[in-house]
């Protein structure tokens, strides 16, 4: 699952829209293209680009396919993040919180070399 | 800015706070001017791949964001939008998705430094505007496709890191 492919999906403005008709709870092809000047298949095409990224996975009711946001689509891009911040905010404290030398030079106060 | 396509929220923000012992104005200080001491050496993108030598943050509005290698080369990561000290920072990150500088992608990284009782400060990042990836995510796609995607970059900004 790539980041990068929901991002991709989701530069198209229909099938944005697309995505957006799902954010309020698994819906079928046709109560998506009720709501949208586009026809059923283009919304099926969507949908389909949006569930080969991640984005949209769908569930059978009966004879119909009702779709909805799969929550993992966008969750490697942002957890990735969580552990960017995380981690730098934990450097962050370090250095805040690190006793500050008194005004003596001091060579080791230039760069914390951070090694794993 | 122009856009030509609305963005809205489609990709909920990252949020990360932590608590320091200190004032906010140290606090504000310490992020800012003295990046360079906290920034992780392996989060850098220098193509030269040369060892970090220095992360600043130019202290104003319009301020550029970048890293400086040992080598003298340098790579921008964003700037600044909003410089509010002690209280408020917001800084452009503009890395794409292929870890290069996009001067045309902007997404948010706003720092808040809020004095708490006792003395210290909370220190609260939000990340926000992800959705403006998919700009210009299109072009990036054939590349990061065939890597492993996300993955696939995390290893590529290593390996520059290297």
């Amino acid at each position: 699952m790539a980041y990068s492919n929901a991002f991709a999906a989701l530069a198209d403005p229909t099938r944005r829209a697309v995505f957006e008709r799902l954010r309020a709870g698994p819906v079928s092809v046709g109560e998506i293209a009720a709501g949208l000047p586009v026809s059923r298949p283009a919304v099926s095409q969507h949908l389909k680009s949006l569930r080969e990224a991640g984005l949209v996975r769908h569930e059978v009711d009966g004879t119909r396919r009702l779709y909805q946001v799969d929550p993992r689509g966008l969750g490697e891009l942002r957890s990735w993040l969580d552990r960017f911040w995380s981690d730098s905010l934990a450097a962050f404290k370090a250095e805040v919180e690190r006793p500050r030398p008194q005004a003596a030079p001091s060579r080791s106060s230039s760069r914390r070399k951070a090694s794993r | 800015m122009n856009t030509t396509v609305p963005t809205a929220a489609y990709v909920e923000p990252v949020t990360r706070s932590v608590s320091v012992a200190a004032t906010p104005a140290r606090a504000f200080e310490v992020f800012t001017t003295a990046i360079g001491r906290w920034w992780l050496p392996t989060h850098s993108i220098l193509a030269s791949k040369s060892p970090q030598a220095a992360v600043t943050i130019e202290p104003r509005v319009g301020g550029r964001w970048y890293e400086r290698g040992e080598d003298g080369s340098e790579s921008d990561w964003g700037h600044v939008l909003a410089w509010e000290p002690p209280r408020r920072l917001v800084l452009a990150w503009q890395l794409d998705a292929q870890w290069e500088f996009d001067p045309a992608l902007v997404t948010e990284v706003e720092v808040r430094f809020d004095a708490e009782p006792g003395g210290g400060t909370k220190v609260t990042l939000e990340h926000r505007c992800l959705e403006r990836y998919g700009a210009g995510a299109e072009t990036a796609r054939s590349g990061l496709a065939s890597e492993g995607g996300w993955s696939g970059l995390l290893e590529r900004f290593r390996q520059r890191a290297g």
